[in-house]
């Protein structure tokens, strides 16, 4: 049986997972002198928005000498899917309070944890993809030079500093894993 | 005896070195003026700093304390670095009852006020030549509606601002025949008249002229609003109450006062109301720049209402004020009327307060057309014995002091309210008009800076010809001494200026126009929409920018005798990223196209042959790539309608 502590954790472990849906989990900021009010991408569960209203139209423009081709948000299923996938965790969290069951919370991290971790290597691989997949005629060619920003960290592309990190609602995300990882330790020491 | 010497020489060395050590050290007695002025790359100015452009028609924007010119501002005058008064949606702006103006002459920009202080929303501006009046956006520093004033000669008394912007004022300056009718110049006496015109601004900022008053026939120059406790006032100066037409520079300056007119506008509102107003036909145009249709439309007007002073009486009185006065300002307190006698031995200060007791007590001296003429010495607070030669205008500092511009000794004199005494002059270089200071005419002033605007340069730059630039002077006035820290250039002549701190404006300018809200009748929203239509000899071309072309880029079928309109719509969502266009031969002016926005120009290719036209603002890396062609065949060519 979960401790009261523990399920308070858990509880809040899992409401902490619908910040998601009021700030990006992920932030792509690009810095260039020609930029001084910033230029950068939000990328929320289910949308692509940008530091600016008009960022992403903007972004697109410029990739467009590279020849990379268009970030469309409805044509990237993962933005369908993920609200679903968040909710999921939000509910199955919630059960899991309410049946003070210790394992499940357990079974509910390793999940939360695997899903993180193929989220991001889908994102890596859309990363490669806009990266790489260039268009041959494009305007500007620099040889060997390809377009994949980091997954976590900065990486200079021509005349742009690519930076990027988790966003808030991704922070919330890391504090839910903490917060369920303390349940299950306050748990175990309550043996 | 020799040692002595030797000493004595060394002495004379020692402060001789320290004499021409200091000297160069004081970079030429300006000590650190130029930390003063120095803005350092990157970092912005203080104030923004409205200049008018006088006969280029146009408004300077610059920045204080730097004097750096930011921008000029299309108002009166067709500009081709903008493609104002070419495009088809900024001619209508030009549209008077005397045809389409491309030019005009600027004064006095006025910055609209809300309780007495600068609001930052609009700027107001008159056009001297072809009576009008201009309102500037603040948020796009656009000229958004321009309205005609009938009855008028010479519109240099405004546009003056009530407290809140209720009205702008305007009085003429030259009488004329009303209605304007061909009678002999000798009958001026006779049929001549001066108006003063009120126009209403709505919260919208829309202009309309809600009456005149019919004056007698002399000049009226300038004017101010009161404020405060003389809110519900204007004040309007007048010369030539001599009512001459011939060699005024002599005819007009024999009597000893002329008259500052005071016209109370709340009176004036009741009258209206009362029905006292009779309806004149006049015609006179309104343009607006409509911002949703991204176009301007004229609007024509047919009548107007007019108060005539008999039979409104309280409507207006009058001020008797020596010599010719040129300004009439009022102090922030809205208690002084200071009066610029530009013939003047002294400043005379009309007291409001007194103003309203001799009114009370019918203290008047005669009449002129029913208007009463106050008692001179039962209105005067105060002269100010030793103003300099040829007073003009006075602004305040807002800690009790004025500032007055003198013209004939080329200097500004700082005298004290109150007391009327001068407690310090600067020469400036040289003839100086107006002066301002930042907030100067409101009931706020931001003071630190007086700016002398001047009528003459001549040795002050390096010699460009006879037409040497204008000029404008920074002057400290932050402490009891005036210091000189900056001249710097000026486009145009500028007449009068108005500062405002930057932290007003800066964050409401626009950066571009979105592309959703353009309602324009022939904009396309992308690249999809883009084409071109034929109907009989008109040939519609809906376009497209973007970086970094043109779509299409290619056309054919146009004939010789075409009437081409090329409605181009930047579909750039992006900070500083116009596009330009001309095209070869082009009999028009160019267009320069903000994001969001659509431009239309329109050619009419007078031979046969293939046309390049290309984007004019270097916009990105690939610029120079921004081309298109149009190919021309001879009339009745049958050449298909084709492009891509």
């Amino acid at each position: 049986m979960m401790t009261v502590k523990s399920r308070i954790l858990m509880f809040v472990a899992s409401i902490l997972l619908l910040s998601t849906f009021l700030f990006p989990i992920w932030n792509i900021d690009l810095h260039a002198p020609q930029y001084p009010e910033g230029i950068g991408l939000r990328i929320w569960i289910n949308q692509i928005t940008g530091l600016n209203e008009f960022d992403l139209h903007n972004i697109n423009k410029l990739n467009h000498y590279i020849g990379m081709k268009e970030i469309q948000p409805d044509a990237i299923k993962e933005l369908k899917i993920m609200p679903y996938i968040i909710i999921g965790f939000v509910l199955l969290g919630l059960l899991i309070t309410l049946l003070k069951r210790k394992k499940l919370v357990v079974v509910w991290l390793v999940l939360l944890l695997i899903t993180l971790g193929v989220g991001l290597y889908d994102f890596y691989l859309w990363e490669y993809d806009y990266g790489h997949n260039l268009n041959p005629n494009a305007a500007i060619k620099v040889p060997g030079m390809v377009y994949q920003p980091p997954l976590i960290g900065s990486k200079k592309l021509l005349n742009m500093n690519a930076v990027s990190l988790p966003g808030i609602g991704g922070i919330f995300i890391g504090i839910s894993v903490v917060l369920s990882s303390l349940a299950i330790y306050y748990d175990r020491k309550n043996k | 005896m020799k040692n002595k010497k030797i000493l004595v020489s060394l002495i004379v060395l020692v402060i001789f070195s320290a004499v021409l050590y200091n000297c160069s050290d004081s970079n030429n007695g300006f000590g650190d003026a130029a930390n003063q002025v120095y803005v350092a790359p990157g970092t912005h100015d203080d104030f923004y700093f409205f200049t008018s452009g006088g006969f280029s028609g146009q408004v300077g924007v610059y920045g204080l304390p730097s004097g750096r010119l930011f921008k000029q501002l299309s108002v009166f005058s067709q500009h081709p670095e903008t493609g104002y008064g070419y495009s088809e949606e900024t001619k209508p702006m030009l549209m008077t009852s005397h045809g389409f103006i491309p030019w005009d002459d600027a004064h006095h920009p006025k910055i609209s006020q809300t309780e007495g202080v600068a609001d930052g929303r609009w700027l107001f501006i008159n056009a001297n030549n072809t009576p009008r009046v201009a309102r500037i956006d603040l948020k796009t520093f656009e000229t958004n509606e321009i309205i005609e004033i009938p009855n008028s000669g010479g519109n240099h008394g405004s546009p003056f601002l009530t407290e809140n912007t209720e009205y702008v004022v305007a009085s003429t300056r030259f009488s004329v025949p009303i209605p304007d009718r061909d009678v002999s110049i000798s009958s001026y006496k006779e049929n001549f008249k001066g108006t003063i015109s009120f126009i209403k601004v709505e919260s919208s900022g829309k202009m309309n002229l809600a009456f005149q008053i019919l004056v007698p026939g002399f000049n009226y120059d300038l004017a101010h609003a009161g404020k405060g406790p003389s809110h519900g006032w204007a004040f309007f100066t007048s010369y030539n109450t001599e009512e001459a037409n011939t060699l005024l520079e002599v005819n007009a300056s024999q009597s000893d006062k002329d008259f500052i007119a005071a016209v109370n506008w709340k009176a004036a509102e009741k009258f209206v109301a009362e029905g006292k107003a009779k309806s004149l036909s006049a015609e006179y145009y309104r343009n607006y720049f409509d911002e949703e249709k991204q176009h301007a439309f004229s609007e024509k007007n047919s009548k107007v209402l007019i108060l005539s002073p008999q039979e409104c009486p309280g409507l207006i009185y009058y001020l008797p004020t020596p010599k010719s006065p040129h300004g009439v300002d009022v102090d922030p307190s809205g208690e002084y009327i200071v009066a610029g006698g530009k013939l003047a031995a002294v400043i005379p200060i009309h007291s409001f307060s007194k103003m309203q007791q001799a009114i009370e007590s019918k203290d008047f001296i005669g009449d002129v057309g029913g208007i009463p003429i106050l008692k001179y010495e039962s209105i005067i607070a105060g002269e100010v014995e030793d103003p300099g030669l040829g007073p003009l205008h006075t602004e305040f500092d807002g800690d009790g002091y004025a500032y007055t511009s003198a013209f004939i000794s080329s200097e500004i004199v700082k005298w004290k309210l109150g007391t009327w005494e001068v407690v310090d002059r600067i020469p400036t270089y040289y003839s100086i008009g107006h002066l301002s200071i930042p907030g100067g005419d409101t009931k706020k002033p931001w003071g630190k800076y007086v700016i002398a605007l001047n009528k003459i340069t001549k040795d002050r730059y390096l010699p460009t010809g006879p037409e040497l630039t204008q000029s404008a002077q920074l002057i400290d006035i932050s402490g009891d001494k005036m210091k000189l820290l900056l001249d710097f250039p000026t486009v145009g002549e500028p007449h009068y200026a108005q500062g405002i701190p930057a932290e007003v404006l800066a964050k409401n300018s626009k950066k571009f126009f979105e592309l959703e809200k353009n309602n324009h009748p022939h904009g396309v929203k992308s690249e999809k929409e883009t084409r071109v239509e034929r109907k009989g000899n008109e040939v519609r071309v809906y376009m497209t920018t973007t970086r970094t072309h043109f779509k299409p880029d290619n056309i054919e079928g146009i004939r010789v005798g075409d009437k081409v309109y090329f409605h181009i719509t930047n579909l750039e969502q992006d900070w500083d990223i116009p596009h330009g266009f001309a095209i070869k031969g082009l009999q028009n002016g160019e267009l320069l196209i903000m994001p969001g926005q659509t431009k239309t120009i329109v050619w009419n290719p007078l031979k046969a042959g293939v046309y390049p036209f290309y984007c004019t603002d270097f916009c990105s890396a690939l610029h120079q790539e921004m081309s298109g062609y149009v190919r021309v065949s001879p009339s009745g060519s049958n050449v298909p309608l084709s492009f891509n």
